[in-house]
Order: structure tokens, then sequence, then C-alpha cells
């Protein structure tokens, strides 16, 4: 008998606690129905309240970019969130800084849609589709960099502008998460997406890439990026690459030579060895039909004894010092690791470059 | 059976009977939720509500059902389903009203389950035979002991962090060393209110 009164008893008083939360998260975490409206009307959707708004927005289509999978480590999903956001979180000051702050800027894997919110997002963004591909080749260009070529199933095409990037889904065993990469392949291409992905021996993304065979599977949102070529015919355009930078400039040289093929380009590509150098055969057989390209590859190690090179040699800096006249219309795109990046923008600024015409991707 | 009236118990167990600083329970979170004013406060005060509540319905539930039934042993099971029912809501109530403290808690605000301070409170409450209204008095007085502590650290730490303690003592060191000096400020007090 004691046994039937202590499992009832105990029996009891969970159903009672079960029944009282049941009932307070009937009151207390049920937002209803809450409408979100992006760039004043533009699109506006109702979502279940108390979701995460980059939830809302995945759930809609709406593919901003997200490296971590919304755990809010990555920083990727800044918006402007103009009212109905709430107070700015601990957890996403770290990302913000006090200007962002003022101007609205929210992380959107932190912020939960409670009641109505009025949001903005570059127009493009609405534009970013979900693709599924599979992998037509994959080809070693150097000991650690692989290029790697998908042919797009669904939707059937992308319309990319040179510089921009696409996001990887790449799946874990803790869900997928996204990495970002820049589109190698000319934008008149809309069949194909081509990466240029370095392998990094801890890195989720390059792992996952470097695994890849043909005909495997991926799918990728995009594109993404603000670049844009300038649309003046007698602006020079300077590349400027290191390490595995070359997937914008690949990009943006054939895209721009289909166009215009009289436009005069640079481009300087900095690598340590003889061993990391790729893609110089095509560019000198594409600067043979296009005279006014000129390619500089330079070597930052010294060179070996018995080794052939007739490039360039030291950082790529210097070479971009050497080569530029003074005060020349220009737009410069940069790619690579930072100290290659402010070497390289503090040369261009003494050739009279404009800030405003410098873009820069710095990894 | 002690005939302290409530009030007194109440007062007692706020400055001279801290929970915190002569029982020592509950220091974890005091450690950890201290290091700003807003979530010293913010968890001060769910810690005196859910403290005070769960004292409560552990007395109402202690009496009228498991004594009658002679179930005393399962008076720990209880207590705690209790207390980690009592921290959901406050978890949900704080996530509702106020996000910011809900997120610099963090988990911190799930963890008040295991708060000693919670199950310390209703366990004396058994030992020191209690009626209902000294119970509620003495919940209430426990988990607000806990916030005056937790505020109080709070402003000293803030004002050690704008001091130069020796290099060694810098951080964690000068923080136990403050919470050394409040618990012998406090004990000062001791055995002025009969509570047991």
């Amino acid at each position: 008998m004691i046994y039937i009164y202590a499992t009832s008893v105990f029996v009891g008083m969970m159903v009672f606690l079960t029944a009282l939360l049941l009932v307070a998260e009937r009151y207390l975490a049920n937002y209803g129905i809450c409408k979100v409206d992006i760039n004043a009307g533009q699109r506006s959707f109702d979502v279940e309240g108390g979701m995460t708004l980059l939830s809302c927005l995945i759930e809609q289509k709406i593919f901003i970019p997200s490296a971590c999978g919304g755990h809010g480590t990555c920083g990727f999903c800044k918006v402007t969130v103009i009212s109905g956001g709430g107070p700015v979180l601990p957890t996403e000051t770290t990302f913000l800084t006090r200007t962002e702050q003022r101007a609205n800027l929210r992380l959107a894997c932190q912020v939960k849609v409670k009641q109505e919110l009025h949001m903005k997002i570059p127009e493009e963004m609405l534009n970013v589709k979900l693709f599924s591909a599979s992998v037509q080749s994959v080809k070693t260009l150097t000991h650690d960099i692989k290029e790697i070529r998908f042919s797009i199933i669904e939707p059937s095409e992308i319309s990319q502008r040179p510089g921009q990037y696409v996001q990887i889904k790449v799946p874990t065993p803790d869900g997928p998460v996204f990495r970002a990469y820049s589109i190698s392949s000319p934008s008149f291409d809309k069949k194909h997406v081509e990466l240029n992905v370095r392998l990094m021996p801890q890195g989720l993304g390059s792992t996952y890439l470097h695994s890849l065979k043909e005909n495997d599977s991926v799918e990728f949102t995009g594109p993404y990026g603000e670049f844009r070529l300038s649309e003046e015919p007698e602006t020079e355009i300077i590349c400027v690459g290191g390490g595995c930078g070359m997937a914008p400039m690949k990009n943006i040289i054939y895209s721009l030579y289909e166009k215009w093929p009289q436009r005069s380009c640079w481009l300087f590509f900095g690598c340590r060895t003889n061993q990391d150098v790729f893609y110089f055969n095509e560019f000198l057989e594409l600067a043979k039909k296009h005279p006014t390209l000129k390619v500089m590859y330079a070597l930052s190690d010294p060179v070996k004894d018995g080794e052939l090179w007739s490039g360039e040699r030291g950082f790529v800096h210097l070479s971009v010092d050497k080569h530029l006249a003074q005060n020349v219309k220009r737009q410069a795109f940069l790619c690579g690791p930072p100290p290659m990046i402010e070497a390289v923008t503090r040369v261009l600024l003494e050739k009279g470059v404009t800030p405003a015409d410098i873009f820069y991707d710095k990894f | 059976m002690n005939h302290t009236p409530a009030y007194l118990i109440f007062f007692a167990a706020l400055f001279t009977n801290n929970i915190l600083l002569s029982n020592f329970l509950g220091m974890c979170h005091w450690l950890a939720c201290t290091r700003n004013m807003l979530s010293a406060t913010g968890l001060g005060m769910a810690m005196t509500i859910v403290t005070g509540l769960t004292t409560v319905l552990n007395y109402v539930i202690y009496y009228n059902i498991l004594i009658p039934l002679r179930l005393e042993y399962l008076m720990f099971l209880m207590f705690i389903a209790v207390i980690a029912a009592f921290v959901q809501l406050a978890e949900m109530i704080v996530e509702r009203f106020n996000a910011k403290l809900y997120y610099s808690l963090g988990i911190f605000l799930p963890l008040m389950v295991v708060n000693c301070t919670i199950m310390g409170a209703a366990l004396f409450m058994v030992v020191r035979h209690y009626s209902f209204m000294q119970t509620v008095g003495w919940g209430f007085g426990a988990g607000g002991g806990w916030m005056l502590s937790a505020v109080l650290m709070a402003a000293l730490r803030k004002k050690a962090g704008y001091s130069n303690p020796p290099k060694a003592f810098a951080g964690a060191g000068i923080v136990m060393i403050i919470a050394g000096f409040m618990a012998m400020a406090f004990m000062g007090f001791a055995g002025m209110v009969a509570i047991e």
C-alpha cells in the first residue's frame, strides 16, 4: 500500500507541475502570429512568434549570409532592424561596433520575432537563391589548392557579377553550416560555378570540398557581394591577389575581356614559391589575345638554384609599386591575407587611387 | 518549536543569518553573476521569488501530503521537482519580459535548479520546524538575503574594477578576499536573533 501511495503522490505531483508549466508556456511563450516587413513593404510575411529572425527569413527563402548556422559565432547575418527587435543583446555586442548599433544593425540569428518587426536588407539579398548542383570536375592546382567545378541543376541558371561569392552548405554532425567561397568562373557562364579551394587541415568547409568527387551533389546559396565592376571602359582594372585569392580575379578578368576586349587590366599575383603558381599559362594565353592585359606573378621566397623564374620577385606590393603609373583612373580589387591587403592599399593610395575605388576581401 | 515572529525571521534571514554569508549556500551563482549590477539584481529578484514560492509550496507539500501519508523520505525528490518547475517558470517570465537580462544570465538562469540556496531554504524550513507564517518569512528572507549580498558584491566588484589591487590578487583573487570580508562582517551579527 505504501508503494502505491508513494508512486501516486509522486506521479500526481509531476502531473501538477507539468500542467502548471504547460499553462505558463501557453500564455508566456506564445507571441501569436507576428508580421515581418522588409524594406518598407517590398516584402512582408507573417510568422509564428518566438522564432529567430534568421530562421524566419530562411523559411521564407530569403538567404542572408550566415556561416555558423545561427549560433551567433560568425557575425555575418547583420541586418538593419528598424523597429520591433528589442534591445541589443549581450550575445551580439561582440560583433557590433557602437556605430553599427546606432545604425540599428542586429544579428538576425539572435533577434527573436516577438512583435511586428520592420527591417531593411540590401535589395540584392532578396534575389539570393538556394542552388542544387553536382560536381562536374575536380582539378588539383597546387599541393593544397583544388579547382572544383559545379554544374547547376536547380534553378537552372545563376546570374552573378564578378567578385561575388556563394555560401556552400557543409553538412556537419551538428547540422549544416555555411562557408563562403568566391566564384572563379566568369559571369557569362551561367550554367556553372567554379571555386578555388585551399585545404585548411582543420577547416570544415575546405575539408568537405576537398573530399568531393565527380557527380557528388552539393547545395549552396548565392550570389552574395556588393562589388560592382566599373562600367566605364577607360577605367583601368587592377587585380591583386595572394595565396588562394585568385578566384575573384579570374572571374573579373575573364568577364571583363568578354565584354570589353580592349580594356586595360593588370593582374598582380603573389606566391611564395614556384610550387604555388597556378593559372599562369592560362593568363599568358589570354594576354596574347588581349595585349591590354598585363600579368605579373611575384614570388616572395628566394628562387632556388636551378629553378627557372622569369617573373617578378619579392612581395607583391613592390611590383604593384614598380609597374603602375601615377594618377590613372582605376578600380582595384584585392584579395588575400591582411598584411598584403594593407601594403597594397598603401601603395595604391600613393598612386592616386581613391579609397572608394579600392575593394578588398581579407582572409 | 521556535516562537520567533515571522517578520523577525524575515529580517534575520536578510541580515543576521544571511544564507549566503553565514551558511555559504549558493556561492557559485553568487561569484558568477555579480560581474555586473544588471545580472546581480536580475538574478537576485529571480532567486527571491523562486526561493520564497518554492519554500512555501514545499511547506504545504511536506506537512499536508508527505507527513500524513508517512512519505517523508520522498522529501528531497519532491522539493527538487518543485524547484525545477519554478525555475522553468522563472526562465519563461524573464525571457518574456526582459530579453536582455535573459541573455546576460545565459546558462546561469536554468542552473538555478541546482542552486543550494533554494534547496537549503526548504530543508532548513523542515529541520527548524517552522510554522506556515514563519516559513513565508524565512523563504522570502533567504532569497532576499541572497539578493542583498549579490547586490553588495556587484557594487564592491565594480569598485574593485576601478582600483589597482596587487597583481597577484587581481581578478578572482580579490573577489574571494572581498567575499571573506563580507562573511566576517555579517558574522558579527550572528546569534542576535534566535531563528532555530
